[in-house]
């Protein structure tokens, strides 16, 4: 059971939260081509390592919150709001 | 004679209350603190199963958790319980259980002959033969072998007992009740952490209850301080499962020691976070490997001294004991103090330990490097047989065998937390190194096993937990003292010769013989060997199998036992009922229902419900005797020809404000919204990123920084996460809040000709003309006081509206409507007939929109091209998603008016020669219409408008051999030019 | 060759057992080979196996960085089927059925094929009327299929909720061809075949890197040394990002874990493999009495081989809530598999931008039951440099196109799939 650090509501379970994937991609603007959009929709991280990952509070604050994960310890390193640049642990790529 | 192997005086059963119980038909007593195990012990009976492969008799090994043979039916009925540890079940008065796994009786066993025939039914036999041609295997042998597997019975009835979940925090879980355990969970306590400590038995004390000297006093005043919230004791719970960040799931019996659960659950699934964990789940005690080592009568050394110092139960009059330990001259000591005779102990080392002494005191003769060779007996064991240093065998008499190989420690939670084990030769077990997360190890399951040190261990492992969590630590009371010679180390486990018979994986009949025969066919890998021979992979989980199996495979592979390891244990720990894991969500309890405000009088009036997600909604009324298809085609054309009213409410409504909530739908919606008039409503089609479409509903302008979204029902939830992750990751700068407002509103569709008379006399002084209200307008008003929010849209393609209100005046509202609607034949309508209008008019719905469907598709291409941007429209440029051949969205009507028309049938041109390569096209949607007179559908088939009015295609539904000739036409089947819903 | 048999299980058990030879030689690697598959789990196996036996390319090495077999081919629910909607998928999985159906006479293996059928309930008219097209697509297709009422299917399956449900079950769609294998002894049977038509399986060797001249693929390098190949495939579903990711490569593929269960052994309760159509949960009972039981995806990318809680709970409400007898049944093993979930929910079977170097992954739910299918139509395409028309849309272009092959209609989330 993942603890999710909820910047807002504080540690919570991930009972409460939808996932949404890769956080290190930012949404093209509307305009941009097909490229720019593929790029956004279909090339996501899939590290075995920490990973940056949206949690959308749904069940909680609706917030969508940063998420900095491990793939295979599932270690949360560090979470906070969308804008702010993710904390990846000292060694990690 | 009752219960002859009770011994008076002995044991801490309660003799004030003797307890009835059955066993196979037989009539038993006990006493309350038995187990069944204990009983039966008492009462004389060994033997008690047979095993799954070869149908060998079985008796008790164990005392716990770990017991690989005596499994039993326990209770009957929708109760029944197979494959129940009688070692783990308290005794309670008419108790009834049986054995299992034999045809006849557990005594006379016809299924026995599998024992003849062994020599052809080795490791994975099962592999190399049964493929002859015809589908031998399935017809013949498969059946076979399915009714021969399998343990015990399972019940047929849904099971009566009800299961509930529960959640604990706390600062420190101790899981364990033995010494370790209880001075760890006292140390955090007195530090002042909040403590939990579950305990699997009834009774704390954990090993100590196999001692003379449990040291109860000391135990009972740690319990004394776990009272409360702040520490708090779990009895009868196991903990199953240690799971990431800290949660642990832990199953309390809270009444399987009862006949039936008096009130409430019979077990709790507890999940616990905790700050830290210490795991003080001790160790198992293993056997030995010689041949017939699985014969009844023989049992773990430290079972027998349990049996006999707490239940107060000697295993025969005259027993033998084979050891690899000092831990089993405990028992020979203490059986001999209690009236039993032991006249061997066969020591497979060459030099004892200190109590060798002691025995040989007591006459007990002491064999040096005794090895095991084979029990004698079969259905009870009679002796063994040894080789005292390499000489000719010698026999040892005796009616139980008492055996220890060593112990191991309990791993499997400590492996859950991602601690890898590793083989320690000095102490010849496998040992967890530090785990990771934040579990730290106790006692015996870290190795350490002298009392003394295990209380030592404890109190340094409990103290350490709180004090990493900031709890300051008092100075604690000394530890009680305990006095105990220093042991001399069990040897690594030794493996026979001749393995045939010998037995490593007692449930699953796996013999050494098995494991070298995986090895010699090329299954080298400890993981292959386990999967091929299935070691470990019974009920018990391989708990007194695994180091002798890796021991075995060390030794047939020629490498050293420390290369390897025990593969990572996966929850749960013990096994668990599916009921308790379920918890209260089933049956009728599987998902929550949602109601509309409106249930209560749709079920005042004959509504049949139907599930619509979670929503429960009208499907029609009952009315008279009328079917469901006569009952909505009366329902439908009311509506066409005068007026129906239909609860909406379930729409999803998400409410959108701020300066820049226009420019936001603008953005998500594929059509445009940046020009939506204040008091207009729009049809809006949302698209995913990928270009599919994803939803589709009305959304109004009640201001210009206030709009209104409706939402499918399906997708109310999706939408608003959608709306939400692209205004927080994308957008962060547009001023615009969302808020579902699904709950707060009941909404209902008055819909027909007559609509607008029954509008005009419920509204507050509101022109509700065209001028004022026109299609697709939107007003604001109020009925009786009541607001009223009004939508002039239509989904059946009648002149209609949407009222909404807010929900606690929605039963109110929509009473007035039925009665100022009865001068105008009004008649509340279900989703049945929403379906019929729906398709009469050609609006997709969740049939079409299934998440494969471009707007394209759908017929709203032109809709979605007049926006340039839009979620979902960079890619909806992709090729194959453009391609002019993708099926479009018509409608289809049977050439004879009578032929039904089914969802799900496919389209072709010859129906003789219907395949996947002359597949056109499938039906989403059909229903009778009675405005049309005739079936009609919604269907996709490629090519779609350029087939209008070709009546060459057939429906072909070749699982009712059914093929049906259509014409195609466009989606529309009612008021093409839109006069109705306009006029 | 030494073939199994009744008579050889005979022969061997009155002689002691003695003569039963290693399944599998334990090779050194080559310095070079014709075809070099990376991944040792159940589509490698069986691609070196249809390579040698199909297309007589026998000069074949499988490069596994563990022990044979021990990734999703040991780690799943058995069932195997063909009921697929999209044209893509019936015509593959198919193949694979049909190949299943004749593998233990092709392996010389006993891969305890058992056509028990394969049940999917259904609860609604929408829901009917959505499996209705699948069947009928199947039925178009040549596969089998039935629709059921409400009571044939009770007649099937009397344990299921007919009295209580919160869904009630209005009937099912069922593949009586569908059904269950042996995982087990699917990757041995074809490891087996596979090393006895020469083809060298090489344990303990991990692919750490591949050497590629131009646009061209030359060697793998591993932990046992470089080895040269003019071909190579990667068939390593669960990492495939990662090996692919050595050569360059970044696919439309994210990592998620799948949880199974299993329950101790009872006699015979439930014949068919069942499906619930009011979540998703899928169940049968294996020859040895288990019932075998799994759900959905944890829900978040991942690599670690275990599974969480709540997937747990939701898994077993299915399994009440679809037959309440099994309250009582003990669970009494879970683990967990490490998905290659692609953004369609369909998997790879292709050519990639690097000549030489070709692909298989992207397995999601459906890598068991593709095994033989896939590794029959990875060894065509690895031997012809063509794909099979049975695999041909598996690209990993069709996302560009836009040619997706999306059964659930979920999307570009490989979470939902």
């Amino acid at each position: 059971m993942h603890r999710i650090r909820c910047p807002f509501c504080g540690a919570r379970d991930e009972t409460e939260f939808a996932y949404r994937g890769d956080a290190t991609k930012r949404r093209p603007p509307d305009d941009a081509d097909e490229d720019a959009f593929f790029d956004y929709v279909y090339r996501r991280a899939n590290p075995k390592d920490w990973h940056v990952e949206w949690w959308h509070h749904t069940g909680g604050c609706r917030r969508l919150v940063k998420v900095v994960r491990h793939t295979v310890t599932h270690e949360v390193h560090w979470t906070g709001w969308p804008d702010q640049p993710p904390s990846l642990p000292d060694g990690a790529p | 004679m009752s219960q002859p192997f009770r011994l008076d005086g002995r044991g801490r059963v309660d003799r004030q209350q003797p307890l009835s119980f059955r066993f196979d038909g037989t009539t038993y007593t006990g006493y309350a603190g038995d187990t069944l195990a204990s009983a039966l012990l008492a009462n004389g009976v060994h033997l008690v199963g047979r095993s799954f492969k070869y149908h060998r008799p079985r008796g008790i090994l164990a005392v716990g958790a770990e017991e690989p043979n005596a499994l039993v039916e326990l209770r009957t009925g929708a109760r029944v319980e197979p494959n129940t540890r009688a070692t783990q079940v308290e005794l309670f008065d008419g108790l009834v259980a049986r054995s299992q796994n034999h045809v006849g009786t557990r005594a006379v066993d016809l299924m026995a002959v599998n024992q003849w025939f062994a020599p052809f039914l080795k490791a994975g036999f099962y592999y190399k033969t049964f493929m002859g041609p015809g589908g031998a295997w399935e017809r013949l042998w498969e059946p076979i072998i399915r009714r021969a597997a399998g343990l015990g019975r399972a019940p047929r009835q849904p099971d009566p007992d009800a299961y509930e979940h529960a959640h604990l925090h706390c600062d420190v879980l101790v899981v364990g009740g033995g010494p370790a355990g209880l001075a760890a969970a006292d140390a955090a306590r007195c530090a002042g952490a909040r403590v939990v400590l579950c305990e699997q038995e009834p009774r704390l004390g954990g090993a100590l209850l196999g001692e003379i000297d449990s040291l109860a006093p000391w135990v009972d005043e740690v319990a004394s301080g776990f009272d409360g919230e702040d520490a708090r004791l779990l009895g009868r719970t196991s903990v199953v499962g240690y799971y990431d960040h800290g949660v642990l799931a832990a199953v309390e019996r809270v009444a399987d020691h009862l006949p039936t659960p008096p009130e409430g659950v019979r077990q709790r699934l507890w999940i616990i976070r905790a700050g830290a964990v210490v795991l003080a789940t001790g160790s198992y005690e293993q056997p030995l490997l010689f041949q017939d080592n699985d014969r009844p009568g023989i049992m773990l050394a430290s079972a027998a001294r349990r049996y006999l110092l707490d239940f107060g139960v000697a295993p025969c009059r005259q027993v033998v004991v084979a050891t690899a330990t000092d831990d089993a001259y405990r028992a020979a000591l203490d059986l001999v103090a209690a009236g039993v005779a032991v006249p061997t102990i066969a020591d497979v080392r060459a030099a004892p330990g200190p109590f060798a002494k002691a025995a040989e005191a007591a006459g007990i003769e002491v064999l040096r490097g005794a090895v095991p060779l084979r029990a004698l007996g079969r259905q009870r064991v009679r002796g063994l047989e040894v080789s005292v240093d390499g000489s000719a065998p010698r026999r040892l008499e005796g009616d139980a065998l008492l055996v220890s190989g060593g112990f191991q420690p309990a791993l499997q939670l400590a492996s859950q937390a991602g601690a890898k084990a590793r083989f320690d030769p000095d102490l010849n077990a496998f040992v967890p190194r530090e785990p990771a997360q934040n579990a730290r190890l106790a006692g015996a399951a870290r190795g350490v096993f002298r009392l003394d040190a295990c209380l030592a261990d404890g109190r340094e492992a409990g103290a350490s937990a709180a004090r990493d969590l900031g709890f300051a630590l008092p100075s604690l009371p000394p530890l009680p003292a305990v006095d105990e010679p220093e042991e001399r180390p069990w040897p690594a486990p030794l493996v026979p010769r001749d393995g045939k018979r010998a037995f490593v994986d007692l449930q699953n009949d796996v013999t050494v013989a098995d494991l070298r025969l995986a090895v010699q066919e090329g299954y080298r890998a400890a993981e292959h060997a386990k999967r091929y021979t299935t070691l470990g992979m019974g009920t018990d989980q391989g708990k007194t199998a695994m180091p002798a199996g890796l021991a075995v495979l060390a030794a047939a592979t020629g490498r050293p036992l420390a290369e390897l390891a025990p593969t990572t244990m996966r929850p749960p720990v013990v096994p668990v009922a599916i009921g308790v894991l379920a918890g209260r969500t089933r049956g009728r309890d599987f998902r929550p229902i949602r109601r509309s405000a409106l249930h209560d009088w749709h079920e005042r009036n004959g509504a049949v419900f139907v599930e619509a997600g979670d929503w429960l909604r009208p499907s029609y009324y009952r009315d008279g005797a009328l079917s469901l298809m006569e009952a909505a085609a009366e329902e439908a054309m009311t509506v066409r020809r005068a007026v129906g009213i239909c609860d909406v409410s379930t729409l999803g409504k998400i409410a959108l404000f701020g300066p820049d909530a226009r420019t936001f739908l603008d953005r998500v919606y594929a059509n445009g919204f940046a020009k939506l008039p204040v008091g207009k409503a729009r049809y809006g089609v949302m698209l995913r990123e990928d270009g599919i479409v994803f939803d589709d509903g009305t959304t109004s302008c009640l201001a210009d920084d206030r709009f209104l979204m409706t939402t499918t029902t399906a997708n109310a939830g999706a939408v608003l996460e959608h709306l939400e992750f692209l205004h927080q990751t994308a957008w962060p700068e547009l001023d615009v809040v969302f808020c579902s407002e699904t709950e707060q509103w009941c909404q209902m569709a008055l819909a027909g000709p007559r609509s607008r008379d029954v509008l005009a006399r419920l509204l507050d002084g509101v022109d509700v003309g065209d001028l004022v209200l026109p299609f697709m307008g939107f007003l604001e008003a109020a009925a009786e006081g009541v607001p009223v929010r009004v939508f002039r849209i239509s989904f059946s393609g009648e002149l209609a509206y949407e009222l909404a209100c807010p929900r606690g005046y929605g039963e109110g509202l929509w009473q007035r409507c039925l009665d100022v609607g009865a001068a105008f034949g009004i008649r509340p309508y279900g989703v049945e007939v929403l379906s019929i209008l729906r398709i009469e008019k050609g609006h997709p719905a969740g049939q079409e929109i299934d998440g494969r469907t471009t707007a394209g598709d759908l017929g709203l291409g032109r809709l979605v091209e007049r926006s340039a941007t839009g979620v979902g429209k960079p890619l909806a440029s992709r090729r194959d998603l453009t391609d002019p051949g993708r099926p479009q969205l018509v409608g289809l009507r049977p050439v004879d008016p009578e032929a039904r028309l089914r969802g799900g049938a496919h389209l072709v041109e010859n129906p003789m020669a219907a395949s996947t390569a002359t597949d056109l096209g499938w039906i989403s949607s059909a229903h009778w219409s009675p405005h049309v007179g005739s079936w009609i559908a919604l269907a996709f088939v490629a090519g779609g408008v350029e087939r209008f009015g070709d009546a060459c295609l057939w429906a072909v539904f070749p699982l009712r051999n059914e093929a049906v000739e259509v014409v195609v036409g466009p989606v529309c089947f009612v008021d093409a030019e839109g006069s109705r819903l306009r006029g | 060759m030494s073939r199994y048999g009744a008579l050889r299980v005979l022969r061997e058990g009155l002689t002691g057992n003695r003569g039963w030879q290693p399944v599998w030689r334990e090779p050194q690697p080559k310095e070079s080979y014709e075809v070099v598959i990376v991944g040792g789990g159940g589509h490698g196996l069986a691609t070196a196996f249809y390579l040698a036996a199909e297309h007589g390319i026998t000069d074949v090495a499988v490069l596994e960085k563990g022990a044979l077999g021990q990734g999703n081919v040991g780690r799943n629910t058995t069932i195997i089927r063909s009921n697929y909607l999209l044209p893509a998928n019936t015509a593959f999985y198919e193949r694979s059925l049909k190949l299943w159906e004749s593998l233990e006479r092709t392996l010389d293996f006993n891969t305890m094929v058992s056509q028990r059928g394969v049940l999917n309930l259904y609860h609604s008219d929408a829901q009917r009327d959505a499996f209705a097209r699948r069947g009928n697509a199947m039925r178009l297709a040549g596969i089998d299929a039935e629709l059921l009422n409400r009571d044939e299917v009770r007649e099937l399956v009397p344990l299921l909720d007919f009295k209580d449900a919160r869904f009630p079950i209005e009937g099912g769609l069922l593949q009586r061809r569908g059904g269950t294998a042996r995982h087990d002894a699917v990757a041995w049977g074809f490891a087996r075949a596979a090393d006895q038509r020469g083809v060298d399986l090489i344990q303990d060797c991990e692919v750490t890197g591949f050497d590629i001249d131009g646009d061209r693929v030359r060697a793998v390098r591993t932990t046992r040394g470089p080895i040269r190949a003019r071909k190579v495939g990667i068939a390593v579903a669960g990492h495939t990002s990662q090996v692919a990711q050595l050569a360059g490569l970044d696919l439309p593929i994210e990592s998620h874990v799948l949880q199974a269960f299993v329950t101790e052994a009872v006699k015979p309760l439930l014949h068919h493999v069942v499906t619930f159509g009011a979540a998703h949960f899928y169940i049968s009972q294996s020859d040895k009495g288990g019932l075998v039981f799994g759900g959905d995806l944890d829900g978040w990318n991942s690599f670690a081989q275990r599974g969480n809680l709540p997937t747990m709970e939701r898994v077993m409400s299915s399994a009440v809530a679809m037959l309440p007898c099994l309250g009582r049944l003990r669970v009494v093993r879970q683990w967990g598999g490490v998905m290659d979930m692609s953004f369609d929910g369909s998997p790879f079977i292709c050519r990639t931008p690097i000549e030489g170097l070709y692909l298989n992954g992207g397995w999601c739910y459906g890598g068991f039951k593709a095994t033989p299918g896939s590794g029959w139509c990875f060894a065509h395409t690895i031997a012809k440099d063509e794909p099979h028309p049975d695999n041909a849309a598996y690209t990993i272009e069709r996302f560009r196109e836009g040619r997706l092959i999306d059964e659930s209609g979920h999307g570009p989330f490989p979470w939902a799939h």
